[in-house]
């Protein structure tokens, strides 16, 4: 198995395309349009914010084509949705390409329909050693990607339309962060598909990601929980959308590991060991994965206590989702040790990666279902 | 490792700077904090008492688990974690230092020949020349290197990413700083003061102006968070801090007044906006500052924060009319209290003891009736297809069976018996719809962990309760059921050729049945019917028995009306439904629970907000420990220490060799990339990567 091997970093500038260019320009213009046009509505924080966005996306852009062609395309799906709405939240009934296509619950129902088509092209490319069925799951899956941020997006319009009070962005309940922790789950793995070249791990990861859909489903037509709700007082602060993606990248890697370290275990049975990837470089995706993750989890927690700080007037109260993000923040960090300093490889890793899950996913949900606290934001 | 002899002290040091021990114990603190987020914390004691039993309640309350992150063996641990992991800090830093500034140029060719990454090559170039362009090549790698002449050739050791180790230094000093800032903040320094000066808890039983100063902390205490509770146009300095089971009164430097308390809500009835104007005065230079401050907007003022932390009400004004529900009484009598306070009302010969405790200037409720689901598979699908088209479109689609609405005002009291027994009831000013109709809701239960059973009083024609308690009076009258009977059994027969005894007959068992449901409502007619009527005719006698009573009551309404000089009301489909609501709710209200119903007349709102005021000093070291921890994680997972070595032979034999302390792909493709770079730059001398 070779590296993609990133080249080394010399003459960046010349190495770009036209399409690099253009991206750039794109981005560029956009973000000081929006200054221009919307700059009074903004604090010094969200006017520096949008002005360091220019660079960030531009890096990430270059860095990344299919990120490129994401952003490209949301800017163009998300945009012309919100045109064909005219201000008038009824016209998502009345008009073919929001009803079936654009408005946000519609363009959410095809990410999951898309992420599940995603999943079964992977399973089939894996199984039936089809390289075609492994570059439609990908492709599936970036669509479902592009479909699920023009979802939230357009949503996070729509929510203005309800009243510029109601207004805000959509990382605040249950059903939006469960979007989120999909979409993000999927851009870590389309990443790693790159960085790694290989298709082979989409079966895996992708079963998490459908399992996350599958709950998203569920909580939409029993509990019709995909309504915009108005944010309480203790939500109203730009923490929100600092502290919750930043969460949620650690939560999405942290998943990615304990998939790659199921695939992990399986190939080390024998189990679909000529199909997979060979050990160390799943051995590599797993480390990679729970490092970024764990970078991110500290950053979002630490976010969390400025917060809490700001809410609740104390940045520490062992509430039960404080209490468990430290749990899960140790269970981390254990394994970052015994991997650096104790030199540890293999399965135990593999096993922990795979519990680390559990232990990650009562942090999330189960605090949430059993535990009662002050963080009581996504109640089931 | 060989047993030698060491000091017990040199041991323990080993011991607690070892990472087996910090380990461990981050493993114990885990646990023990898990057992914290099962068991609810700092519950009122009573709570515990029922949960856990007699013989637990003790064990537990001994173990610290009803506030286990401020007990003694919790703050035991973390205090052993921060003296660990200072030691370990001690211990490995100069080792650190050392291997930071170090290139190793002491390696040996032996040495370097066992490392994983090793590569043997040749150079035609001249030593000097080779020399040259490794270091070059070294440089624009981002390697810093030295050169060292040995026995036979010459040595470049270069390293990269040293700062690797920084981040340990960073991240294992955050944690230490982190830990000590939070113990500050905790209850360490209260647990101490409280040994100290001899503090002891109160249960708040008195004003504060009678608690001694056992109970008091002086505005000196060095950390604490507490709640000082203002209702509008109030004055306090006082916060207090819950304590196990009780409280301690924290003086603070300055006072606050709440000049006003707002509260806005979104359309569905959500919190909006929660925000006190206060005026904050300076004990000692008597400054006066004003200020608004909100939820996610807190106040610091010389070092103590203030937050919206909740609201209560702050003493609301009621006018209140009591109706009493004693048979045949249609007595009204006015009180006027507030929310807080409680108040004696006579009836009959029993005074009731009514505490208030509530009051909602306005209630938002779902108001819409339940979906029905269709029939059958067409009704399924139908179901289906409904519910696709409700997950399309745009999110602000409100999902089925939402209608919200604000029914206005409520209020709620309790009410005690003899045996100190307390029912709660909680009833809305206004009448509500339901099905069309208007009802005076109230609700009873008797206890807190049940819903509010409600007892729905239909509102009259002109939208009030008078008619009702009316009604409820003359049916509830014994010495009126024969007449009211008669003139229902004339009623019945008029126009009809029947004898005397059959109208007779029918009177009597009218006076019979106003009888029965004068005392315990359907319940005793049920009871009647039971003991009476053999199984197979129960059916047909109840069916019987509700037109008699219905009108009875109808007949009962017009005589009222007689009395007060009315003219008789013809029967319509309203006042049909008023009289079954009423014969119902009449039947209800014999398992009220109280023999007075308590009507709201009037309020006057007043509001009181809770305000939350906080002193941690320790918050600088968490916070700078915080970004030393970022920065931490950052230079260990993402720096990577290199150090490569190029072994230049007088031979023309050159060994590359690589190490890093983190082992991954990255280094392995790393180790590659050099190797191939170096042997073309050796080689031919041209080629750059």
């Amino acid at each position: 198995m070779e590296l993609a091997h990133p080249k080394a970093p010399t003459s960046l500038l010349k190495r770009r395309s036209p399409l690099d260019w253009l991206a750039a320009l794109l981005l560029s213009g956009g973000a000081l349009f929006a200054l221009n046009r919307y700059g009074a509505f903004m604090d010094g924080y969200e006017q520096a914010i949008l002005l360091a966005a220019i660079p960030t996306f531009i890096a990430l852009a270059w860095a990344w084509p299919g990120l490129r062609n994401l952003l490209a395309g949301t800017a163009l799906l998300a945009l012309g949705g919100i045109s064909l709405y005219h201000a008038d939240l009824a016209r998502a009934e009345q008009v073919f390409f929001l009803k079936y296509f654009l408005s946000s619950q519609t363009a959410i129902g095809w990410m999951c329909f898309l992420f599940f088509l995603a999943t079964a092209s992977y399973w089939l490319g894996l199984l039936a050693k089809s390289e075609f069925a492994e570059k439609t799951g990908t492709a599936l899956t970036w669509a479902a990607v592009l479909m699920g941020v023009t979802g939230m997006l357009v949503r996070w319009y729509e929510s203005y339309l309800i009243g510029t009070d109601i207004g805000h962005i959509p990382i605040s309940n249950l059903y939006e962060v469960f979007v989120l922790f999909s979409l993000i789950t999927a851009l870590l793995y389309l990443h790693y598909e790159r960085r790694y070249a290989t298709r082979k791990l989409g079966a895996f990861v992708l079963i998490v990601i459908s399992a996350a859909v599958g709950f998203t489903l569920w909580y939409t037509f029993s509990r019709g929980a995909h309504e915009i709700q108005p944010l309480v007082p203790a939500l109203q602060s730009y923490w929100m959308k600092i502290h919750v993606p930043a969460n949620f990248i650690g939560y999405g890697a942290f998943s990615l590991s304990a998939m790659i370290g199921v695939a992990w275990l399986l190939a080390e049975r024998g189990i679909l060991a000529s199909r997979l990837p060979t050990l160390a470089v799943m051995e590599d995706v797993m480390y990679k994965a729970i490092a970024i993750g764990f970078a991110f989890f500290t950053v979002a927690t630490i976010l969390g206590a400025l917060w809490a700080a700001e809410a609740w007037g104390t940045y520490w109260q062992w509430d039960p989702k404080e209490t468990w993000a430290l749990i899960v923040w140790l269970n981390y960090a254990a394994w970052l040790h015994l991997r650096l300093t104790k030199g540890l490889r293999g399965s135990v890793l593999a096993w922990w990666a795979v519990v680390g899950l559990l232990v990650t996913t009562f942090a999330f949900l189960g605090v949430n279902m059993f535990l009662s606290g002050l963080h009581s934001y996504g109640e089931l | 490792m060989p047993r030698t002899l060491r000091s017990p002290g040199r041991q323990l040091y080993e011991l607690m700077s070892s990472m087996r021990f910090a380990v461990s114990l981050l493993t114990v603190l885990a646990i023990a904090s898990i057992i914290g987020t099962v068991v609810k914390q700092n519950e009122p004691y009573n709570n515990y008492l029922n949960q856990f039993g007699q013989f637990w309640f003790p064990v537990f309350e001994w173990l610290g688990l009803y506030s286990v992150y401020h007990a003694s063996w919790f703050l035991t641990i973390l205090t052993f974690l921060v003296a660990s992991t200072s030691l370990c800090i001690i211990r490995q830093a100069p080792g650190m230092v050392r291997e930071m500034k170090s290139f190793r140029t002491g390696a040996r060719e032996a040495s370097l020949r066992q490392f994983a990454h090793k590569h043997i090559t040749q150079t035609l170039l001249s030593r000097n020349e080779a020399q040259q362009k490794v270091a070059e090549y070294l440089a624009a790698q981002g390697y810093k290197s030295r050169t060292k002449d040995q026995a036979g050739g010459v040595l470049i050791a270069a390293k990269a990413g040293s700062w690797n180790r920084m981040g340990y230094l960073l991240a294992h000093s955050a944690i230490v700083l982190i830990c000590v800032g939070g113990l500050l903040d905790g209850d360490l320094p209260l647990k101490l003061e409280m040994v100290l000066g001899s503090k002891k808890v109160t249960d708040l039983d008195k004003p504060f102006g009678e608690i001694g100063a056992e109970s008091r902390l002086g505005p000196e205490h060095w950390s604490y968070r507490g709640n000082v509770f203002l209702p509008e146009g109030k004055r306090s300095n006082i916060a207090v801090l819950n304590v196990k089971d009780g409280a301690l009164l924290q003086e603070l430097p300055f006072s606050i007044t709440l000049k006003k308390f707002h509260i806005e809500h979104y359309s569905t009835g959500m919190p909006k906006r929660f925000a006190s104007d206060i005026v904050l005065t300076d004990l000692k230079t008597g400054a006066e500052i004003e200020h608004t401050i909100e939820v996610n907007k807190p106040f610091e003022y010389h070092g103590i924060s203030l937050y919206q932390a909740s609201f209560e009400d702050g003493g609301s004004k009621l006018k209140l009319k009591a109706h009493s529900l004693l048979p045949g009484s249609t007595r009204v009598t006015d009180a006027a209290t507030e929310v807080g306070d409680s108040l004696q009302l006579k009836q009959g010969n029993n005074a009731l003891h009514v505490e208030i405790t509530g009051f909602r200037p306005f209630n938002v409720e779902n108001m819409a009736a339940a979906p029905t689901p269709g029939t059958g598979d067409q009704g399924k699908l139908a179901m289906l297809n409904h519910s696709i088209d409700q997950a399309l479109g745009s999110g602000a689609k409100s999902p089925d069976g939402k209608d919200l609405r604000n029914v206005g005002p409520s209020f709620s009291y309790k009410i005690r018996d003899e045996a100190g027994q307390a029912r709660e009831y909680n009833n809305y000013m206004a009448p509500i719809q339901q099905d069309g109709r208007s009802f005076y809701m109230t609700g009873m239960r008797e206890t807190p962990a049940d819903g509010f059973r409600y007892l729905r009083i239909p509102a009259d024609e002109d939208g009030k309760l008078d008619t009702w308690f009316a009604l409820r009076a003359l049916l509830t009258t014994r010495s009126e059921h024969a007449l009211i009977a008669r003139r229902f059994a004339a009623k019945a027969m008029s126009g009809r050729n029947v004898a005397d005894t059959v109208r007779t007959r029918l009177a009597d068992a009218a006076e019979r049945t106003l009888q029965l449901y004068s005392e315990r409502g359907f319940e005793s007619l049920g009871q009647f019917i039971n003991d009476s009527v053999p199984e197979n005719e129960r059916g047909n006698a109840a069916d019987a028995l509700v037109p008699v009573l219905q009108g009875c009551a109808w007949e009962a309404w017009q005589l009222l009306r007689e009395r007060q000089q009315l003219k008789p009301l013809a029967m319509n489909p309203t006042r049909a439904d008023y009289l079954r609501d009423a014969v119902n709710s009449i039947s209800d209200s014999f398992h009220y629970g109280a023999p007075v119903y308590l009507e709201l007349d009037q309020f006057d709102e007043v509001k009181a907000s809770v305000i939350q005021a906080t002193r941690s000093p320790g918050k600088f070291g968490v916070y700078l420990g915080c970004a030393l921890l970022v920065a931490g994680v950052f230079f260990m997972l993402y720096v990577r220490e290199r150090r490569l070595f190029v072994l230049l032979k007088d031979s023309g034999e050159v060994l590359l060799a690589l190490s890093s302390n983190r082992k991954t792909l990255d280094t392995d493709h790393e180790f590659t990339r050099h190797q191939d770079a170096i042997e073309s730059l050796l080689n031919h001398g041209t080629r750059t990567p």
